[in-house]
């Protein structure tokens, strides 16, 4: 890490109903618990935002297994993150069909709605967010709905055809509140 | 979820995409069961799993992934006596650039699919399974859960299978964004819970070393709903749709620009180029004509809209002579596509027309590889990221006269060097653009770079060329 990283706010302790669901999903993989970390880091990260300091350590723990062989899953797949993203999070489809379509267009639409920022983000920073923490940007690869170019999603929500910007209004005013 | 529900066109036969946009139909057990759903389970656990494998051959079924491989033959290299437990998974991490048709069945039919797999797994004799699904279909991936849930009620899956003595797990596992877990190797690792860090062919074939070094059978979602069509139908009869070697239906995804962007089911063979672009999907915008097109995921190589074609083909008395063919008339087939020097792939059909800019283009497919390569091997990882590099200048008006030359040996450079077929996927594109639109590339390379020069910055930024040098 650099000594500029920003300080990573620790893992905060696991709640009893999360660490049940955890553990259910373990019994998925009877061959290797080692399967059960991407699962696992999405349970986590679905619960609290973010991959917060020390989940490597927590999940190497709980499967087993040397704390690296978690951090090396965490820094490989572009969806896990070290910080918060805002309140509801946004991915633009980058690739040729979208961009054929506006994709870029829309990426800019929604900075412009969500008052976000994007001039920083990088290979290992892709993730813009807005300064009252509401929204957040970043950009995705195809997400298999090329035929209704541009695409996007909102948290876990799916949107096509999103060509306008009375279309990308209309879709982030669902997420206002 | 699917704003836009159209109806099939006249000339589609749907069979795998029966149950899309189809009015009254809903993704549960119920429906699913009020259609007929699941007899075709019934009718394979009173097979021997043996015959189901001799059916898949003698279907010709190849893989809907994108290397179209034989489904039969693949099975059949499980050994009936194998005593290592065998797995089975369903690639459904659906990420080669311009396909969408996985998305469909699992969001709307996701009980085709089930049911294909458990066929499936009884064919092979696979105990396990997975459907590994891409991170971003979180509503795909709790639909998939809630309709294994239900198939598991019904008695479906779980222990002893409608009284067969056959058991069988299905649980879903998701990705986490990363296009290489779709190569079936990356996949297994990935599984495995570690980097998706394809493994090396030979000796690492799923078939034999796959899923914790035991064999796997790893197979696209639509080549596992096509397994239920076969036991249904027989072999032969299913054989008898598409052409040779060339069987069953094919979802066509068409996206870019013609007027009817789309998924589309045809016959394999059934339609040319040109049917499909202007007949089914209404012909470019208006006032454009046709440029360039991708036949099959971004992969595949790019065609020119005018181009003419010399292709071989077989007289009736058994020899071949060459015949010249234009692009409309290339018959959407596997064979045909790789005649014309490209690949049906994964059936994803990008169409761009002659207000696009293929520098640009190129570019933003280059971005696309330059993300995703794994890093594993030296060529696919520095040179997708170097042609990435040199396309975004070509289209930032900044190329220099070498930049096509260079673009060409980096990717030459690539292919054929790499452990698994990124490589390929990533240096396709850039030699094909090339190749096809040279007068394009040599247009967005017009800097001329002084022989003196060490790097581009010297000739893009003269004033600052003396602070690079000392
Ligand atoms: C870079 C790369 C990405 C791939 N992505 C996918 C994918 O997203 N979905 C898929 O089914 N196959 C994908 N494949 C093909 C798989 O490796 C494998 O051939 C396929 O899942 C086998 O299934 P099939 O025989 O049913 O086609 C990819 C291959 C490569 C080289
Ligand atoms: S070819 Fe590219 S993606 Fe495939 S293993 Fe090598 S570096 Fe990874
Ligand atoms: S290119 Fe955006 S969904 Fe495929």
């Amino acid at each position: 890490m650099s000594a500029h990283a920003e300080e990573v706010p620790a893992l905060p302790p696991i709640p009893a109903d999360l660490e049940a669901k955890i553990d259910e999903v373990i019994t998925h993989y009877p061959v290797s618990k080692r399967s059960a970390v991407l699962p696992l880091l999405h349970l986590l990260q679905e619960h609290f935002g973010f991959l917060g300091a020390g989940t490597e350590d927590w999940v190497a723990r709980k499967l087993e297994l040397q704390p690296i062989n978690v951090y090396e899953v965490i820094t490989f797949y572009p969806m896990f993150r070290r910080k918060p993203a805002g309140k509801h999070h946004i991915r633009v489809c980058r690739t040729l069909s979208c961009a054929l379509g506006g994709g870029y267009k829309l990426m800019e639409q929604m900075c412009a709605l969500g008052r976000i920022d994007r001039s920083h983000v990088s290979h290992h920073d892709p993730i813009a967010v807005s300064a009252d923490g509401r929204f957040s940007v970043e950009f995705v690869e195809c997400l298999a709905s090329c035929g209704t170019a541009p695409v996007c999603m909102v948290n876990d929500d799916f949107y096509e055809g999103v060509g306008t910007e009375a279309a990308a209004k209309d879709l982030l005013g669902k997420y206002e509140a | 979820m699917v704003s836009i529900v159209k109806q099939p066109h006249p000339r589609e036969r749907r069979l795998i995409f029966k149950n899309i946009d189809r009015p009254g139909w809903a993704n549960d057990i119920q429906t699913y069961l009020a259609d007929g759903g699941y007899a075709d389970l019934k009718k394979a656990l009173g097979m021997k799993p043996q015959e189901i494998v001799g059916e898949m051959k003698t279907s010709q079924l190849r893989g809907r992934g994108g290397a179209g491989f034989s489904c039969g033959m693949k099975w059949g290299f499980i050994r009936p006596d194998e005593k290592k437990p065998v797995y089975l998974i369903c690639n459904a991490d659906e990420s080669e650039p311009g396909t969408f048709k996985d998305r469909y069945i699992i969001h709307q039919d996701p009980h085709q699919l089930i049911e294909g797999m458990v066929i499936s797994c009884f064919a092979v004799n696979a105990r396990l399974a997975y459907i590994y699904i891409r991170g971003e279909f979180p509503e795909g991936a709790r639909i998939l859960e809630r309709a294994l849930a239900e198939a598991k009620e019904q008695g479906f899956l779980g222990k002893n299978i409608l009284g067969s003595g056959f058991d069988l797990e299905i649980y879903v596992h998701r990705g986490a964004g990363a296009y290489i877990c779709g190569e079936e190797t990356g996949l297994i690792e990935s599984l495995e819970g570690k980097r998706p860090y394809p493994r090396i062919k030979p000796p690492y074939f799923p078939a034999v070393l796959g899923l914790y070094m035991s064999p796997t059978i790893v197979n696209n979602v639509e080549t596992l709903c096509n397994a239920k069509h076969i036991v249904r139908m027989g072999g032969a009869e299913f054989a008898k749709i598409g052409k040779p070697n060339n069987t069953g239906t094919r979802i066509l995804c068409v996206s870019g620009d013609v007027q009817r962007p789309g998924y589309y089911e045809f016959e394999v063979g059934s339609l040319t180029m040109g049917e499909l672009l202007n007949d089914i999907c209404g012909g470019p915008k208006p006032g454009r004509k046709f440029k360039a097109v991708i036949p099959g995921g971004s992969s595949a190589k790019v065609l020119r809209a005018d181009e003419k074609f010399k292709i071989k083909t077989k007289q009736p008395d058994g020899s071949m002579v060459d015949k010249e063919i234009a692009f409309s008339d290339i018959v959407m087939d596997f064979d045909s596509l790789a005649a014309v020097g490209s690949m049906a792939g994964s059936g994803g059909v990008i169409v761009m027309d002659d207000s696009r800019d293929v520098v640009w283009a190129l570019n933003n497919i280059n971005e696309f590889y330059a993300h995703e390569s794994c890093g594993q091997c030296t060529p696919c990882r520095e040179g997708s990221l170097w042609m990435k590099k040199i396309t975004d200048r070509l289209a930032g008006g900044l190329g220099v006269e070498q930049d096509p030359k260079t673009l060409k040996s980096v990717a030459d450079n690539i292919a054929g060097r790499t452990i698994c077929a990124f490589g390929e996927a990533c240096a396709w594109p850039v030699q094909s653009f090339l190749d096809k639109f040279p007068a394009e590339f040599a247009a967005a390379a017009k800097h001329h770079l002084p022989e003196n020069a060490r790097t581009a910055a010297d000739v893009l930024a003269p004033d600052r060329a003396g602070a690079l040098h000392s």
